[in-house]
């Protein structure tokens, strides 16, 4: 398992729009499995509403971790979407 | 005449005939099937056809309302085959034998009773996102009739709160505007009447009875109005605001983003007059390019006493971080004359505007004029900060205040305060005395900015607010407009810039002579900056130059 932790800086957080685009791009990676944890609450990346339901805000932390597939790969396409998005 | 207030959260003015909308029936029917495979391959259909539909509706919403409602309606696909969403639904068909109507209404609910439980106002409101998805799935399954708009003239809509794919599929030509009884500013109505540049009240609440329906009602996104068969002055009042805000939006259409750059390319600044830091909006707005006046007097005005060092500070940095890397141009305190405030204890003058007033006040009570520049310099550090002094005759003021700016810039080092260097200091050049010696005042400062409305009741000896003189007062008496271009001259010798904050400079008929003398820069209302824009970018200064500056010097200019 790979992982890397990211700090929310959008200001309204993970809202619909990151959220969908997120679940949309996770889709592309079909090996892995993409998990986002914030404290003890975690989500799997492809469940839009869940994600949304998180309340992941501006100066959250989250934990994105990859299992399967690629994960260095993965991982490290990840960590740029996140970065360009939120 | 009924007025109902409501929180308006898309401007514009809308006047027409009140509609309810219609809304399709939402009622299921509950029902146990025995055929749970058919019944899950029934909801699976009518799943691939919302989606379907809601693709649609993104490429719908893309030409009428813009990128966002465009993700807003491909968000909303994917939430139609959300996981968990369609494994509730599926658990509701396979696990308790519901009709599928059923088990996606129950499933809905769930998932909006989980977002309306959060603490945040725009994650609640996504509540309103899974109830037009379930209810579009509903729609499918039981092949409910859409609701919408039953009227051959079109009217300001009325509803609860409407749901995105409501608003979408709504005919635009039909609808003036939309009134919600509830609704946040978050909520989708909201959000697309704003892209859609149609005028939205929301949270009216039961004030809007059905018994309005067809009346004529007139409203005002801006002020939150809602006014029910208004009487003839209200409704000629908000036809003239609908008609003043529809030619502000052309203008911004044609004009925003774009250089204040004439025909031949000449550049001029176009700056915003403000005299409150809520005035920053409509710079902004307005697509100014900066702050080339802000009348600092309203700090003093709005409090009992001297207001403090940090309160002012406050004021300034808000202002300076509000207007990024803008250039932020504040005037130091300018009352006296017509401007009065009580705790100043000021005596009362025989002849206010020759009297104790603005720099001059400064210059007699250092203790109140440093106070306001240790505050303006620690807010240097927020922003693009430029200094204004108002009312200069002599040379020895500007020294003086400038020797005051050494002492506060001394005391913030010491004290570990971050100030920003590159501070500019000007003067306000509305006093002859200080047009004919700009030469020797060009020398002390980094900018002058024309205060032609006091230039020229002093120029003219004038008195600009006695009605009996309104002939006599002509700010485009050769003898200011000489002024102007002696004072342009100078600063330009002498390599400062110079701009104009009175009246005078959105004076469209002068802007030609403004960008032959070489004025660098116009600040003006916040509205007045397009109308402004659109003259400098239709005018050629190589074809009008030399006309312009001969018919100062004419023997029959405007005698």
């Amino acid at each position: 398992m790979k992982s890397f932790e990211y700090t929310i800086t959008d200001p309204v957080g993970i809202h619909a729009r990151p959220a969908g685009i997120l679940v949309k791009e996770v889709k592309g990676f079909a090996g892995s499995t993409v998990t986002i944890q914030k404290g003890e609450k975690s989500v799997n990346a492809l469940k839009l509403m869940a994600l949304m339901q998180m309340g992941i805000k501006q100066g959250d932390t989250v934990t994105v971790s990859v299992e399967g597939g690629d994960e260095e790969a993965v991982c490290a396409a990840l960590e740029s979407f996140f970065k360009a998005n939120l | 005449m009924i007025s109902i207030q409501g929180k308006g959260v898309s401007t514009g003015v809308a006047v027409g005939p009140l509609y309810f909308y219609r809304r399709a029936k939402s009622e299921i029917t509950r029902a146990a099937v025995s055929d749970t495979e058919a019944e899950w391959a029934r909801f699976k259909a009518a799943q691939e056809k919302a989606i379907a539909e809601l693709n649609a509706l993104a490429e719908k919403a893309r030409a009428e309302a813009g990128d966002e409602a465009e993700m807003l309606f491909e968000t909303h696909a994917m939430m139609v085959e959300d996981m968990d969403y369609e494994e509730a639904i599926e658990a509701g068909i396979k696990e308790s034998a519901l009709n599928a109507e059923a088990a996606v209404s129950d499933a809905g609910e769930m998932q909006a009773a989980a977002f309306s439980a959060m603490d945040d106002d725009y994650f609640r409101a996504r509540a309103a996102d899974v109830k037009d998805i379930s209810a579009r799935l509903i729609g499918i399954l039981s092949g409910a009739v859409e609701g919408g708009i039953d009227s051959d003239v079109p009217v300001v809509l009325a509803s609860d709160d409407l749901a995105p794919s409501e608003t979408v599929q709504l005919d635009k030509s039909k609808i003036l505007g939309f009134v919600t009884s509830g609704g946040s500013g978050s909520s989708h109505t909201a959000i697309l009447a704003r892209t859609m540049g149609i005028p939205a009240i929301i949270g009216v609440g039961d004030k809007l009875k059905a018994e309005y329906e067809g009346r004529e009602v007139a409203i005002d996104g801006g002020t939150g109005a809602v006014v029910i068969e208004p009487d003839e002055a209200t409704r000629a009042q908000m036809i003239a605001k609908r008609t003043e805000l529809l030619k502000r939006q052309a203008l911004l259409n044609e004009l925003k983003g774009k250089p204040n750059e004439t025909k031949d390319g000449q550049r001029i600044r176009v700056y915003c007059n403000i005299g409150s830091p809520e005035d920053v909006h409509a710079v902004l707005e307005n697509d100014g390019g900066g702050i080339g006046l802000f009348r600092s007097e309203f700090l003093y005005l709005e409090c009992d006493d001297y207001p403090t060092e940090d309160y002012q500070f406050e004021a300034y940095k808000k202002v300076l971080s509000d207007m990024g890397d803008k250039e932020v141009v504040i005037r130091t305190l300018d009352i006296g004359a017509d401007k009065q405030i009580g705790y100043f204890n000021l005596p009362k003058e025989e002849n206010p505007a020759l009297g104790n007033r603005a720099l001059r006040i400064c210059l007699n009570r250092p203790e109140i004029f440093k106070t306001q520049l240790r505050a303006l310099y620690r807010a240097s550090a927020y922003g693009h900060l430029c200094i204004m002094f108002p009312m200069v005759t002599s040379v020895w003021e500007v020294r003086e205040a400038k020797k005051l700016i050494e002492v506060v810039k001394k005391e913030l080092t010491a004290e570990g305060i971050p100030y920003a260097e590159d501070v500019q200091v000007g003067i306000m050049i509305e006093t002859p005395a200080a047009a004919v010696i700009s030469d020797r005042l060009a020398r002390e400062v980094d900018f002058f900015s024309c205060g032609t409305n006091d230039l020229t009741q002093y120029t003219l000896a004038c008195d600009r607010q006695n009605n009996d003189l309104g002939r006599f007062f002509n700010p485009h008496h050769p003898a200011v407009i000489r002024l102007l271009k002696m004072v342009c001259d100078n600063a330009h010798k002498n390599g400062i810039w110079v701009g104009i904050c009175g009246e005078l400079g959105a004076d469209l008929e002068l802007t030609e002579t403004f960008l032959s003398i070489g004025i660098d820069e116009l600040s003006v209302s916040p509205r007045s900056v397009l109308p402004l824009r659109r003259k400098i970018r239709e005018t050629d200064v190589r074809a009008v130059r030399e006309k312009c500056i001969a018919d100062l010097m004419s023997d029959e200019y405007r005698l």
